[in-house]
């Protein structure tokens, strides 16, 4: 990693979180002649609300339309869905189902329909129980209907945020990580950040700080928005469960409540959740009794035989909830700061398309763009996902590098070649989860039984921590 | 003999027969037909064969599958993963640790982590007793002066990078506390790596998950067979290598015979609670099985096995004592008195006195 110039003059951009939307905006302004500094504070990118969501490419049928979110949402489901293809993220278009499970669900599917419409989506299509049924023959009893939308999608989340990062260092772009912006002074070049680095100078900042993102406009002394961060427990199924369905299963939103989605992941296994409850701890990523029972009671009624399956993971993912319905980017030119608050679970699809309208506030506010440096390098990415060539059963691949004929996690069937490639190269794992968003080992259903010890040993070797820093013994 | 030296004589014996061991190579997928897909080093592979033999073995449910909430820190294992962590890697583990379970493995889990000095607070068992052999309990009190806490259940674990704390409950009081620990250890929770039995489509015993089979191995897909622990997770090492030798026979002689040897032409064996599960899961009268094993979810005080056929008792036998997660058997002697067109055999728990089997037939032949 590049060190970051303390004390020293300006960076052009300085932007606080490197979650997707900071590495989304980073990856924007790596086109124009400007230095960018990307400031996070916790190891790795995208290690806080953007590494554990329900992991979909939303088409936005459901905004509250006219708002800002259903626009980015729709815009960025674009961007991102051909960015993907380009970068080798793994996708699967396999469409959305909302099953209705009474009359007042069924009755809503009209309205919803309407809705989608408002949002600019019109391929929905209202489905009779009978079609439904025919789609999706392992559905619990007591399906009353349903509405396509075929445009929904799953992608992997960890990999777009590392190809945005990996992107916007290929031209430049610095990342200094554990790296947590305490104060800001805001003088007449810009900003004066204070971090445990030292000062970090800037003339433009932006505030993509996610679940932080309210402390940090408190900083730039704003009131706009407060965070409460809203846990959302997922569980996550065995992949012998994944043919069970074959479109994404969403509930029906009613007055009374949001229900939770059955969705496949691009990893191949069934997701049970989210569970959503506000609360006051950014850090409170813990699972609770009443959330796994609350998802498991709901699993059995959409999916029964998902029941049958061995749980391969549960997790619990902060979603940035504000007191607004919509998402909260603002800019305040005679700051030269732009505010990206509130973003929520539909961060990830809104991704590309919140750097674009962020980089042209920036422009409107003054920040002049200028091209013709170096353009960034789209990176290739290791395919993580089932309906990828993985490199196990890549015969070319294996045939150059015989690592990754080496499988070392079975259950996930990951590579030595992968593991070695996750920790070397422009952002290297250097711990544990880094290591298994990058490459899902240890993610399997054995939760490392057979390879932990190994996968671990390597990573020490290859990051040159040591296993008691690795397994949090030491700092 | 040690379990390394055990099995480095097993692979001496199978080298010198002639047959090839790779090591480092992952079956990805067979079909039937013998196709099996291989990957390793040397790339990609499609080797044809006339049978396959599926020994993938068993693991230890990690935390996940027992559905413990709380956080995800490091710090949490099962015995498999801390046997490897502490002898083939030497990795740091902690330095204070619970063991989730009682029952044999647990003792070697503990043992383990004395090894790797860390100190073991408590073995839990949410059952009223443990379930290894009672030298394994009085050693671990009174020589190693670790407890083992019955009727306890873990609720939670706390932890931001690290483990700090266990929640553990008390079943018959509902009353909960938290213990400090670093380490947690889950051990025993069988279950088979059935990954690759159940995506060649063979038919899965609902009591053991293993695939389905006979006495020598033979599953419901024609020359497809498996054998150790998938089968009974699990046996002790040695008599998962007996049985594996007892298939291995089997399929020798279906080979040279060239006959059917798919378990299609069986009777099924299935238990009633709290008996768990049964192995072999078929059976065909003509098969000669000295012992049938089975397992329980609960103590029981009643040691007689019962074998009923369409309400018709085909034979008796006693078992030790009957505790969960242990090895039972029973003989396998009133297989010859099954009906092969008659329904399923169930295997069930009766009082102390053996019950008279009705008209035992004389083994034919």
């Amino acid at each position: 990693m590049s060190g970051v110039n303390v004390d020293a003059p300006a960076y052009d951009v300085a932007i606080i979180g490197a979650g997707v939307v900071g590495c989304a905006i980073a990856r924007q302004l790596a086109r124009y002649e400007l230095s960018v500094v990307v400031l996070e504070r916790s190891s790795d990118v995208g290690n806080g609300t953007s590494k554990a969501n329900t992991a979909i490419l939303h088409t936005g049928f459901d905004c509250v339309p006219g708002s800002l979110e259903s626009s980015l949402v729709k815009r960025g489901y674009e961007l991102l869905g051909a960015y993907a293809d380009e970068a080798g993220i793994a996708v699967e278009r396999t469409g959305g189902l909302l099953v209705a499970w009474d009359e007042e669900q069924s009755e809503a599917l009209p309205g919803l329909q309407e809705k989608a419409s408002k949002n600019g989506y019109h391929q929905t299509r209202i489905l009779s129980t009978e079609e439904v049924l025919n789609r999706e023959v392992n559905l619990g009893q007591g399906v009353r209907g349903g509405l396509e939308v075929p445009g929904e999608s799953i992608i992997c989340p960890w990999s777009t945020v590392l190809a945005y990062a990996r992107e916007a260092i290929s031209v430049g772009v610095t990342f200094a990580f554990n790296t947590e912006v305490t104060g800001v002074v805001f003088n007449e070049d810009g900003q004066c950040l204070t971090t445990p680095l030292g000062n970090v100078r800037s003339s433009w900042l932006i505030n993509a700080a996610g679940l932080f993102s309210g402390q940090v406009d408190g900083l730039c002394d704003h009131d706009d928005f407060k965070v409460t961060p809203r846990r959302g427990e997922l569980i996550v199924f065995d992949k012998l469960s994944r043919g069970l369905i074959s479109s994404i299963i969403l509930p029906v939103p009613t007055s009374r409540t949001k229900g939770v989605l059955v969705a496949p992941t691009v990893y191949g296994n069934l997701l049970l959740g989210p569970t959503a409850d506000d609360i006051d701890d950014p850090f409170a990523t813990a699972t609770t009794e009443q959330g796994i029972a609350r998802l498991l009671d709901a699993g059995r009624k959409v999916l029964p035989r998902l029941l049958d399956e061995e749980v391969t993971a549960l997790y619990a993912g902060l979603r940035a909830a504000t007191d607004h319905q919509d998402y909260q980017i603002r800019s305040h030119p005679n700051q030269s700061y732009v505010c990206v608050g509130g973003i929520r679970s539909t961060g990830l699809t809104a991704s590309m398309a919140i750097a674009e309208y962020v980089v042209a506030l920036l422009v409107s506010d003054g920040l002049e763009l200028i091209e013709g440096g170096p353009l960034p390098k789209v990176p290739n990415m290791s395919p993580l996902g089932e309906m990828q060539l993985r490199r196990y059963e890549d015969g070319d691949a294996i045939a150059v590098d015989a690592e990754y004929g080496s499988i070392i996690c079975h259950c996930e069937r990951v590579t030595r070649g992968e593991i070695r490639d996750a920790c070397t190269g422009d952002l290297p794992a250097r711990d544990i989860g880094a290591l298994r968003r990058r490459t899902r080992a240890m993610n399997g259903r054995c939760q490392g039984f057979y390879c932990a010890a190994e996968v671990v040993s390597l990573l020490a070797e290859l990051s040159a921590a040591t296993p008691a820093t690795l397994t949090g013994l030491t700092e | 003999m040690s379990g390394p030296r055990y099995s480095a004589e097993l692979v001496r014996r199978a080298l010198a027969s002639g047959a090839q061991i790779l090591t480092g190579t992952t079956v990805t997928e067979f079909a039937e037909g013998g196709s099996v897909h291989l990957t390793s080093r040397s790339g990609i592979h499609e080797i044809n064969t006339h049978a396959v033999l599926i020994a993938s073995g068993a693991r230890e449910r990690p935390r996940s599958a027992r559905l413990v909430p709380g956080d995800r820190p490091s710090g949490i294992f099962t015995t498999g993963q801390l046997q490897q962590w502490t002898y083939l890697k030497r990795l740091p583990v902690g330095s204070r640790a619970i063991v989730i379970g009682a029952e044999h493995v647990s003792f070697s889990a503990m043992l383990t982590l004395r090894h790797a000095g860390v100190r073991t607070i408590a073995l839990t068992t949410e059952l009223a007793r443990h379930q290894s052999i009672a030298p394994f309990a009085i050693a671990a009190r009174t020589l190693f002066h670790v407890p083992i806490w019955i009727n306890t259940r873990l609720v939670g674990i706390n932890g931001r990078s690290r483990v700090s704390e266990v929640v553990l409950e008390d079943i018959v009081s509902g009353k909960r506390r938290s213990e400090s620990v670093d380490t947690v250890v889950f051990s025993g929770g069988w279950i088979p790596d059935n990954e690759l039995s159940r995506r060649a489509g063979l038919e899965i015993d609902p009591g053991t998950l293993g695939p389905s089979t006979d006495i020598g191995g033979r599953t419901s897909v024609s020359s497809v067979y498996a054998a150790g622990n998938l089968l009974h997770p699990v046996e002790t090492a040695d008599v998962a290598a007996l049985r594996g030798r007892e298939v291995a026979r089997e399929l020798v002689g279906d080979l040279r015979s060239g006959k059917s040897n798919s378990a299609r032409d069986r009777v099924a064996l299935v238990t009633e609670a709290p008996l768990s599960w049964v192995w072999p899961n078929t059976v065909h009268p003509s098969q000669h099985v000295v012992s049938v094993l089975l397992r329980t979810s609960e103590f029981d005080s009643r040691r007689l096995v019962i074998a009923h056929q369409d309400g018709r008792v085909v034979g008796s036998s006693r078992t030790a004592r009957v505790v969960p997660n242990r090895s039972l058997s029973i003989s396998g002697s009133f297989i010859e008195n099954i009906d092969l067109h008659g329904g399923p055999v169930k295997l069930s728990l009766e009082g102390g006195r053996a019950a008279p089997s009705s008209t035992p037939k004389s083994r034919a032949g």
